[in-house]
């Protein structure tokens, strides 16, 4: 159930396979231009979550030497709910969300567009778990294609579908 | 018991704090504690603590908040979760 939550809500075409970015905010260009082109974001939610990495940023060190992050922005740029992904090819300084004054190695980077906290619950409570499978993540990193991608995916979201919901 | 009030902060207040809000719920109901969660960004915290028992966030709020505080990337991440539950459970039993 969940899985298909999640899948519902990623378009093949807003995955982003190894990508090369000089900094956080190139990342956060990439996944916001996927949005917008397949029709998730307005052209303002680029810059919008841009500032808001700044000011409160969103990375999530999960172990010494990997960490995601989740970079999102105000419903107001939202046009309908969705999320893209991209792998990067090497690894990308995202400030932490608990320590703003630390930064941590991103491999995999979430861009999250919602409209309705209580609508999306599922779609979020499935990111965290998969932040909780740490070698599918690690699959999915270093994925070099999209088959190899959407098959780690499903691999980390099995044990997650199959759970609670 | 009392029905025990948690300001749940990050951010936006509506991706990361939606996670933690619902996992903080269901960890507590499963333990028999009620609970109501309020979400907030973190900036709002200040204004909105007086009303609530505990205050958990994934992002730094301000210092020498006059409740209790807690701020975790636990709900978010896995790492150290089991423990965050017990001592958010303990501040809410007492």
């Amino acid at each position: 159930m969940t899985q298909f939550v999640l899948k519902n809500h990623l378009d093949p075409q807003a995955v982003c396979l190894r990508v090369k970015a000089p900094n956080a905010d190139a990342v956060i260009g990439v996944l916001a231009d996927r949005l917008a082109a397949i029709g998730v974001v307005a052209q303002t939610w680029k810059a919008a979550a841009i500032a808001r990495e700044a000011a409160m940023p969103t990375g999530l060190p999960l172990a010494d030497d990997f960490a995601v992050a989740v970079p999102h922005t105000d419903p107001e740029h939202v046009l309908r709910a969705g999320l893209a992904v991209a792998t990067l090819e090497t690894p990308v300084a995202f400030r932490s969300m608990d320590d703003p004054d630390a930064t941590v190695p991103a491999r995999v980077v979430f861009a999250i567009a919602l409209r309705d906290k209580h609508a999306q619950i599922d779609m979020l409570q499935t990111i965290a778990g998969l932040l909780q499978s740490p070698e599918q993540l690690t699959r999915m990193a270093s994925a070099k294609d999209s088959d190899e991608f959407f098959a780690a995916l499903d691999q980390a979201l099995e044990p997650i579908g199959g759970g609670e919901q | 018991m009392k029905i025990k009030r948690v300001l749940v902060a990050c951010g936006t207040a509506v991706a990361t704090s939606t996670v933690v809000a619902t996992a903080i719920e269901e960890e507590m109901k499963a333990r028999g504690i009620k609970v109501v969660t309020q979400q907030c960004k973190a900036t709002e915290v200040p204004g909105l603590v007086q009303n609530v028992d505990l205050v958990v966030s994934t992002t730094p709020v301000p210092d020498n908040l006059p409740r209790p505080t807690i701020v975790t990337l636990a709900f978010l991440t896995g790492v150290g979760k089991k423990e965050v539950i017990e001592k958010i459970a303990q501040y809410l039993r007492d």
